[in-house]
């Protein structure tokens, strides 16, 4: 009999999951260390981007551009985008040089990848629709560097509308869910340990 | 219009060697992130000392 879906995904993550793992109260002494803070303080920063989105969802263009407050919401927003990719850059680069992809973790190290593609492309749709001189240049711009890749047609960034709809639906979508999968992969095997630690947890070193 | 410490009303000069030609602005950012990684590296992280781990 075959096995049904919910069964199959039930196996890949509860299952697999312990609780301690899952939402750990302990962890290894060499995570106390600043470059382990840089991933979830990247989480922060998302929290930020998508509680400030919502509320530029609600009000829209009109309202960011003209208001005190929406200029606010708005360069929260921005800013957090900016600490987000800060903070993503230097999870990155501490994982790279830790070669956080042993263990079992390339399926870790593969979700982190396309969280930062994904964001990337998020990023890019979020300047195209700021309603201004500088989505305006960044647009016609961007269109002749899409041409001449050959997805001119598929994407095109003088829509704002098209634009729009893949900055606060479709992406964020992917972003959330790359984002979600690659916290349990962390949580699944732990992280990783620094290349000369003797004590392990959570997985081998 | 609030005064700001930099005049930023006209466009960054750009840093150009071979065929890297990148802002100044985004330079002093990726120059920040590098700095921000070497303390992340050497600052040593607060840990309770009853913990004696």
């Amino acid at each position: 009999m075959a096995t049904m879906w919910t069964t199959r995904v039930r196996r890949a993550t509860i299952e697999k999951i312990d609780p301690q793992d899952a939402l750990p109260d302990n962890q290894p002494s060499y995570v106390a260390s600043w470059i382990y803070v840089f991933g979830v303080l990247t989480l922060a920063a998302l929290a930020v981007i998508i509680g400030s989105g919502l509320i530029l969802t609600v009000r829209g263009a009109s309202w960011w551009h003209t208001s005190g407050v929406g200029h606010y919401v708005n360069s929260v927003h921005l800013w957090a985008v900016e600490l987000f990719f800060v903070f993503m850059v230097v999870h990155l680069w501490g994982k790279f040089w830790m070669a956080a992809w042993r263990g079992r973790r390339f399926a870790t190290w593969v979700t982190g990848t396309f969280c930062f593609l994904s964001s990337l492309a998020t990023a890019f749709t979020g300047y195209l629709i700021q309603g201004d001189f500088d989505s305006q240049w960044i647009a016609t711009q961007a269109k002749d560097g899409l041409n001449s890749v050959g997805i001119g047609s598929f994407m095109n960034t003088l829509n704002s509308g098209q634009a729009l709809l893949l900055h606060v639906a479709l992406l964020p979508l992917g972003v959330g869910l790359i984002v979600v999968w690659h916290v349990i992969l962390v949580r699944k095997n732990g992280v990783v340990p620094p290349l000369d630690a003797k004590e392990i947890a959570g997985g081998a070193a | 219009m609030a005064l700001l410490a930099l005049n930023l009303n006209h466009p960054a000069k750009f840093f150009d060697w071979g065929f890297v030609s990148v802002s100044i602005p985004n330079l002093i950012m990726i120059g920040l992130i590098v700095v921000l990684f070497v303390l992340a590296l050497v600052v040593p992280f607060p840990t309770h000392k009853e913990d004696g781990k």
